[in-house]
């Protein structure tokens, strides 16, 4: 072949961002006649610098996709739910059809529309939507994702893993990852380890199963699932068990000092000690706790020139109160949690717990970064350094989705503060806008049904971050609002809320029937579910007098999905390469440690057929409803077009903060904060779609107590106030809670929940069995079932792609090859994998890679025939399989009565707390995946399939 | 004289098949023609690749490595494909030392594939040509392009720059000196194919953590950690 | 290998054909040292227009091998490298000496052992290049190996000699039984050669380990991924996709038919006895011999075979 420069007419470059998973990477994306040719990294973007991962460099074959949706269809009359069968209707009718349902819902019971979003990158605008709607009832799907990461580090450092912040790998000489599976966050993650262990660095990855980033560690610690909490409590146990910890970090920036009432007669019993008569800084927050000063023996407030915290001890106030200093209530705490305790639940021996804990502390100490910036703390302390304890971590689902993934996770938030790392060089660093304070105040969910009312937006956003019971969101007798019960008594700090339960709760009327549910981008009737068999069941249940348990189904995807068959009206969305977005400061931001990032998307291809972005399809149907953000005085619509809404809405009128940060004012010359500007769209197409504010160095570390960051941050609104964001070592917060079910305070939880408070609100860490595996008979099934997402896949989004799919078509479960054999099981055998909850069969593939308790495999790469467009008889529905039939939406509660299978605390997912057993198939079984399920068709206005054979030439106008 | 190749660095990558993708996806609109895809939607679905990642276990658990191997044409020194090429198809540029295949010449006689112990050159089933690893040689020869983007699309994709691109002739180039540096190894060195792609080894970390310069003991000040209490944990 | 029909039919067909123009040069020159009686031109005439049957439908099945059979001819261009392309030029030349020498033969032309010489080498030499192309790629180790040059030029020569002394039987010109003798004995001597290479291979020992395919020195290595789910030209063109069960039954099955039965059938004929013997020893070598190549393919074991092995 020739070697000349390929010279081609009619092509251009442009530059957008990447969505084929949630990391949000810099694309170039070359276009031959109109058609994509290549999308290739942008190397000026600073997230991922130029390189692309498998799925980016993929997109190709998803924007030509035979499973896209092309027109708005609803489903046909007398056709039941479910049987796929649709006739396509103009966007007109598709508006018609739900503002006039919409309307009436929100003049009579807003509750009863519930908007539930998948992957999406637009919580800011789909929450504005539900908010100015009225309904309480909205949420993405944080709650089935890794809600318990993020509220376990925002409530115990003011910051939490992957967007908001993460390991510092250019400095850090020590990296621990655990429970990490292989994306999260994905391609600067896999640019840093790369770095990192190129510059000499040692990776530690503790995880049950070693593929993906735990492939190139330099140590893989095999652990049974759920059981981080003990391991991580036991590694704490040995830091302060050999003086380890970093005292002086802890004891100025955290509440380790912190005197706590310990006078069990008294309301205040278990909270942090205020001089009340000294002056009150900021009525959200506390500012006058008390340390013991151990030079001068008595009670001062905290910080006090001259003071050093005593950390351990038992005081007693002047009025004789009992106290003790949190940090030595958590040495009591931790004083029985022995590396030998821990390695009876963990399966990793005392010695190499004892070891680890050795290497992270003394590593911590001795290998010091001293970086020469001055800064000022929160008490006007000048500093003339920043130092650094080089050991970083990284945490994502591993830990967070079980039902003890908050006490874990804020087991490793302790660990990760004793070792002093907390935004410190090498350790682990904020990204903007975090850190906030502990429990942010910046956002407050509304915590009284009286905010739920007709014509009226909601009086609170539907998500917030409770302070205390006060802010719950329950009803006089402690009930919940809203319908997955988020902010209840039974989940109360559900601060992404629970989409896992939506389903199962609207179908049985529980807390009460809803009439709309719109579905974004989340396969709830497949793999974004848990019990996929029983919710489809629901999906298509009718009630007495013949009506849908849930009365109408909307669903907007950019593809046919196992979603889309039981949807009664499709709205066909876009591909990120068609649309505009934002990557907003007030959402999920792609921040760098260094300063706020964000981005935005713009569309690169026209769209296909008649496909509307979703965002364009709220904006207008929030100015057909009068949404008052929505509608000018006059009563005419605010927005043309969502493009329009990005650059135009402020969060408050005047206030100067948008969705975007980037080039803000009249002529685009202000950053953060300032006045709409025009051209704003334009200036981000300029300037390869990203907006980078690089911060002072002195704003780039200790930012929790940073006084010229912190004012700086509430200024630019990032922070609504400057105050020190204490780290939590006692979470008091907690204790709040407890308090309530000790029967103080004005909400009290109902009788049968105050058990369940008191156990799992603990202010300080601690370890207990999952609640599935409590209640699992574990001698019938003694395995541990896990799922991870490949790279080269994200979710069940990937099987339509004609290369992804060529790479993962089918899955299989990977068992120890030991525990394989016991069981008379053969590599590649077809095998039943059974929990109490359903049954599974599917292939066995040996491993030496897994603990011999647990078994695991790719997530959703099983299929249901016909699903996405692929033949019926496609590997993914005849050979690949779903974990997701084993699991369990709920458990019993007592009584009859049941409860989401997730996080006491946070309403997390347990989905990976499923207990299995397996045996080989019978010899006469068919060699297929069961269960299996009626084949769909593809929908009307569906490109026809090429079945036999594809070659893609960009510019021949065949895909188009 | 210049020898171009790949040095794979098995101690960072982390096998997350960009490599294979982004070759795909530059390829198929290339002056090499479409890479077809077999059963694109259907049944085991089957193209034509370049380049592909696979994954082994070395050890017992729990000893275990999982090591992702990228492999595509490893541009042999002495190239075992090209002296039984009854067309001269597969041929060896002497300007660069990349590995070809003229698919105007190639009849499609599969021998080249059998006489390549590395398994990859594959046989394009619609185009009925060899086909294999061209080192994106028109990107990296297109002068249009600015330097740094001169690399084939699998080295620009690496998230973990696992793919080191150079000329292994040159000793001052990244990858004789990663070579050196790292042990850099031969696929099958025992046929004396002298593959001009080299790979690197896992490597031991450098971090000591023999706790040299320790400092005063917070203990000193806080006392030793309290007894476990009965009942607790 | 998974083995191509194409390049099955081709080997023993030309091979066939090869034995048989042995066979009539060997009948030629005894009769011209009077070792025997001349046949008789029918017998050159007959068998060169079967022998250029048989090396033309070879030809013709190694077009179903190639992917642009109609650029086969530039499949001469190096020579100077590839057995391939000198397969390619030889064939031809060895088809136009069998016809030149028939049609000699037809006009009664004295030159007819002059064509015979070169006739000859170009046979030798076909084999040559015909048993180096697979001999010559030396990490197929069950190939690498004289054995291959001598088992395609003894099994050629014999199925060709059974081909003739079938044909002589059937024309009853009385060299059925000296053809019937040389074809056995080149079909004993083939059969102890094919048993040798048998042998040998048996004992072979990879020297390609998962081990230097990786280039990781660890006594327990096991592929979990070849990277892709649904197959490539990689795990089709070099799997044979056959049990170990179905290797042996093709190997007794190419022993029997392809040495045994023929020589059975030879031997009771040189004993006197019914001139179909050597037609039937004839095809039964023939479909025994396309069992013996197939197994040859299939028994290869391809070093690339090491990086396709798993699936997940």
């Amino acid at each position: 072949m020739s070697a000349s420069a390929e010279t081609v007419v009619r092509s251009e470059t442009r530059n957008t961002t990447c969505y084929m998973c949630a990391c949000r990477c810099g694309i170039r994306v070359h276009l031959k006649n109109g058609e994509v040719r290549y999308i290739e990294g942008n190397p000026e973007h600073p997230l991922n610098q130029g390189v692309i991962c498998a799925k980016g460099a993929s997109g190709i074959m998803k924007q030509y996709s035979p499973a896209r949706l092309t027109q708005p269809l609803k489903r046909k009359a007398g056709a039941e739910r479910g049987a796929n069968a649709f006739e396509p209707i103009s966007w007109d009718e598709a508006f018609r059809i739900m503002e006039e349902r919409l309307r009436k819902i929100r003049s009579t019971d807003p509750r009863k529309f519930a908007l539930f979003t998948g992957r999406d990158q637009m919580q800011a605008l789909t929450g504005l939507f539900a908010r100015q709607f009225g309904t309480p009832n909205y949420a993405a799907h944080g709650g089935f994702c890794s809600v318990n990461m993020a509220a376990g580090m925002i409530y115990s450092i003011g910051g939490s893993f992957w967007e908001f912040g993460g390991p510092d790998l250019d400095r850090a000489k020590l990296f621990v990852m655990i429970g990490t599976a292989e994306d999260h966050h994905s391609n600067p993650l896999k640019i840093a380890i790369s770095k990192f262990k190129r510059s000499g660095g040692k990776f530690i990855s503790i995880n049950p199963v070693r593929t993906g980033y735990s492939a190139v560690a330099d140590e893989w610690i095999p652990i049974r699932p759920g059981t981080d909490g003990a391991l991580l409590l036991a590694l704490n146990h040995e830091l302060l068990r050999q003086g380890l910890y970093d005292r002086d970090f802890i004891a100025q920036y955290s509440n380790a000092g912190y005197l706590v009432n310990l006078d069990e007669s008294s309301d205040q019993f278990g909270m942090i000690v205020c001089d009340e008569q000294a002056e009150e800084k900021n009525p959200h927050r506390k500012h006058q706790q008390l340390w013991w000063d151990r030079h001068s023996n008595r009670a001062v407030i905290n910080h006090t020139a001259g003071s050093d915290p005593a950390l351990t001890g038992s005081y007693r106030l002047p009025d004789g109160t009992p106290v003790k200093p949190a940090f030595e209530l958590l040495r009591e705490r931790l004083a029985g949690y022995t590396p030998e305790w821990a390695a009876g639940i963990t399966g990793i021996d005392a010695e190499t717990i004892r070891r680890l804990a050795r290497e992270m502390g003394i590593t911590a100490r001795d290998q010091k970064i001293e970086l020469p910036i001055a800064w000022t703390d929160s008490w006007g302390r000048k500093h003339d350094k920043v130092t650094g304890n080089p050991v970083a971590f990284h945490a994502m689902r591993g830990l967070a989705a079980h039902s003890n993934g908050f006490q874990t996770i804020r087991a490793l938030s302790v660990l990760m503060s004793l070792l002093g790392t907390i935004d410190r060089p090498g350790g682990f660093r904020h990204k903007a806008p975090f850190p906030r304070s502990t429990p942010p105040v910046y956002a407050r969910n509304p915590n009284d049904p009286a905010a739920v009312k007709p014509d009226t937006p909601l009086g609170g956003a539907p998500l917030g971050f409770p302070g205390g019971p006060e802010d719950l969101f329950v009803d006089e007798q402690g009930g919940p609002v809203r319908i997955d019960k988020a902010f209840s008594w039974e989940h109360p700090l559900a601060v992404h809320g629970m989409m896992h339960n939506v389903i199962t709760n609207a179908w049985r009327g529980d807390p009460y029937r809803i009439d709309t549910l719109l579905i974004f981008m989340a396969n709830m009737a497949w793999n974004s579910t848990m019990n996929t068999v029983e919710v489809r069941k629901m999906l298509n249940d009718k009630d007495a007098s013949g009506e849908y348990k849930i009365p109408f189904l909307i669903v907007c995807d950019a593809f046919q999905s196992e979603m889309t068959a039981f949807a009664d009206l499709i709205l066909p969305d876009t591909t990120y390469l068609e649309r505009h977005d934002v990557m907003s400061m007030l959402d999920r931001p792609i921040s760098e440690f260094d300063g706020p990032v964000d981005s935005v998307r713009v569309p690169v291809v026209p769209p296909k057929g008649e496909c509307k972005p979703f965002q364009e399809v709220l904006v207008e149907l929030a100015g057909r409803l009068k949404f008052p953000a929505f509608t000018k005085p006059d009563g005419s619509r605010k927005f043309r077009d969502y493009p329009d809404f990005i650059v135009n809405f402020e969060t408050e009128p005047g206030s100067g903060q948008g969705f975007l940060i980037g080039w803000r004012g009249k002529d685009g010359d202000k950053a953060l904060v300032g006045e709409p500007n025009p051209k704003q769209w334009e200036m981000y197409a300029n300037n390869n779609c990203v907006f980078h504010h690089v911060m002072p160095e002195s704003h780039q570390y200790m930012r929790n107590w940073n006084l010229g960051y912190s004012e700086w941050a509430q200024q630019m609104k990032l922070r609504r106030f400057a105050d020190p964001v204490i780290i939590q070592l006692y979470a008091e917060v907690l204790q709040k809670f407890r308090r309530a079910a000790k029967g103080h305070g004005k909400r009290v939880p109902p009788s049968q929940l105050r058990e369940r408070i008191l156990t799992y609100f603990d202010p300080l860490p601690f370890y207990y069995t999952p609640l599935e595996v409590q209640a699992s008979d574990t001698a019938t099934y003694p395995l541990a079932a896990i799922t991870q997402r490949p790279m080269a896949m994200y979710h069940s989004w990937d099987s339509q792609n004609a290369w992804l799919r060529q790479i993962h078509a089918h899955n299989y479960l990977f068992v120890n090859e030991k525990t394989a054999l016991a069981e008379g099981i053969a590599d590649g055998d077809w095998i039943w994998v059974e929990s109490a909850h359903g049954r599974v069969r599917c292939l066995c593939r040996h491993s030496n890679a897994v603990e011999p308790g647990t078994v695991w495999t790719w997530n959703a790469i099983g299929k249901a025939q016909g699903a996405w467009n692929l033949a019926p008889e496609a590997n993914e529905a005849q050979r690949g399989f779903l974990l997701n039939h084993l699991i369990t939406e709920e458990l019993p509660a007592g009584e009859g009565r049941t409860i989401s299978n997730s996080d006491p605390v946070t309403g997390q997912a347990g989905w990976y707390d499923v207990r299995v057993r397996i045996r080989k198939t019978a010899a006469d079984e068919p060699a297929e995946t069961f269960p299996q399920f009626a084949p769909l068709t593809p929908l009307p206005g569906m490109n026809p399939v090429r079945r036999l054979w594809q070659g893609f030439v960009a510019g021949t106008g065949e895909f188009k | 004289m210049t020898q171009l190749a790949l040095v794979i660095d098995l101690n960072v990558c982390v096998g997350c098949h960009a490599c294979v993708t982004s070759c795909k996806e530059w390829n198929t609109s290339g002056e090499a023609g479409f890479m077809a895809d077999d059963n694109p939607y259907g049944r085991d679905p089957t193209g034509t690749f370049f380049n592909r990642v696979q994954t082994f276990e070395v050890g017992e658990f729990p000893d275990t490595q999982t090591v992702h191997f990228p492999k595509s044409c490893l541009h042999c020194e002495d190239p075992p494909c090209v002296p039984v090429c009854p067309t001269g198809a597969s041929y060896k540029r002497p300007e660069d030392g990349i590995v070809l295949v003229d698919y105007d010449k190639c009849i499609g006689c599969k021998y080249c594939a059998w006489a390549c112990p590395y398994g990859v050159r594959e046989l394009d089933e619609h185009q009925k040509v060899m086909k294999k690893c061209t080192l994106c040689v028109d990107r990296i020869t297109d002068q249009s392009l600015p330097e740094a983007e001169r690399k084939p699309a699998c080295v620009l994709a690496c998230p973990t720059n696992a793919r080191l691109y150079g000329d292994i002739h040159d000793e001052e180039s990244i990858v004789s000196k990663a070579i050196r540096e790292a042990a850099g190894y031969q696929l099958m060195p025992e046929w004396g194919t002298k593959p001009a792609n080299h790979y690197l080894p896992r490597r031991a970390p450098a971090l000591q953590t023999a706790g040299v310069g320790a400092t005063a003991n917070p203990l000193d000040i806080d006392g030793p950690m309290p007894q476990a209490t009965e009942g607790r944990p | 290998m998974n083995p191509a029909f194409s390049v099955v039919f081709l080997t023993t067909l030309i091979g066939a054909g090869q034995g048989l123009f042995l066979a009539m040069v060997g009948v030629e020159a005894a009769a011209a040292a009077h070792w025997l009686d001349a046949p008789g031109t029918a017998f050159y005439v007959t068998g060169s227009v079967l022998s250029v049957l048989l090396l033309g439908c070879g030809l013709l099945a190694s077009f179903f091998h190639l992917g642009h059979p109609e650029r086969a001819w530039r499949a001469i261009a190096m020579w100077r490298t590839s057995w391939l392309s000198r397969e390619v030029i030889v064939l031809p030349a060895f088809i136009a000496a069998v016809a030149l020498y028939g049609l000699l033969h037809l006009l009664d032309h004295d030159a007819t052992l002059a064509v015979a010489g070169p006739g000859v080498l170009l046979c030798l030499l076909l084999f040559w290049c015909t048993g180096m192309i697979y001999a010559c790629i030396k990490f197929l180790q069950e190939w690498a190996t004289p054995l291959t040059l001598v088992n395609f030029t003894l099994l050629g020569s014999a199925s060709g000699l059974m081909l003739a002394a079938a044909l002589s039987a059937l024309r009853g010109d009385g060299h059925a039984e000296v053809l019937a003798g040389w074809a056995l004995g080149l079909t004993f001597a083939g059969f102890f050669t094919r048993v040798a290479a048998l042998l040998r291979n048996d004992r072979l020992r990879p020297k390609s380990t998962l081990q230097s395919a990786i280039g990781v020195n660890h006594p327990r290595v096991v592929q979990k991924s070849q990277g892709f789910t649904g197959g490539s030209f990689n795990t089709r063109e070099f799997f044979h996709g056959r049990g170990p069960g179905t290797l042996r039954a093709v190997k007794w099955l190419f022993l029997v038919a392809g040495f045994i039965l023929p020589a059975l059938l030879a031997a009771s004929y040189l004993d006197g006895g019914s001139n179909w013997k050597p037609v039937a020893a004839t095809l039964i070598q023939f479909a025994g011999l396309v069992a013996e190549r197939w197994f040859f393919f299939a028994q290869a074991n391809h070093p690339q075979n090491l990086y396709y092995q798993a699936v997940s």
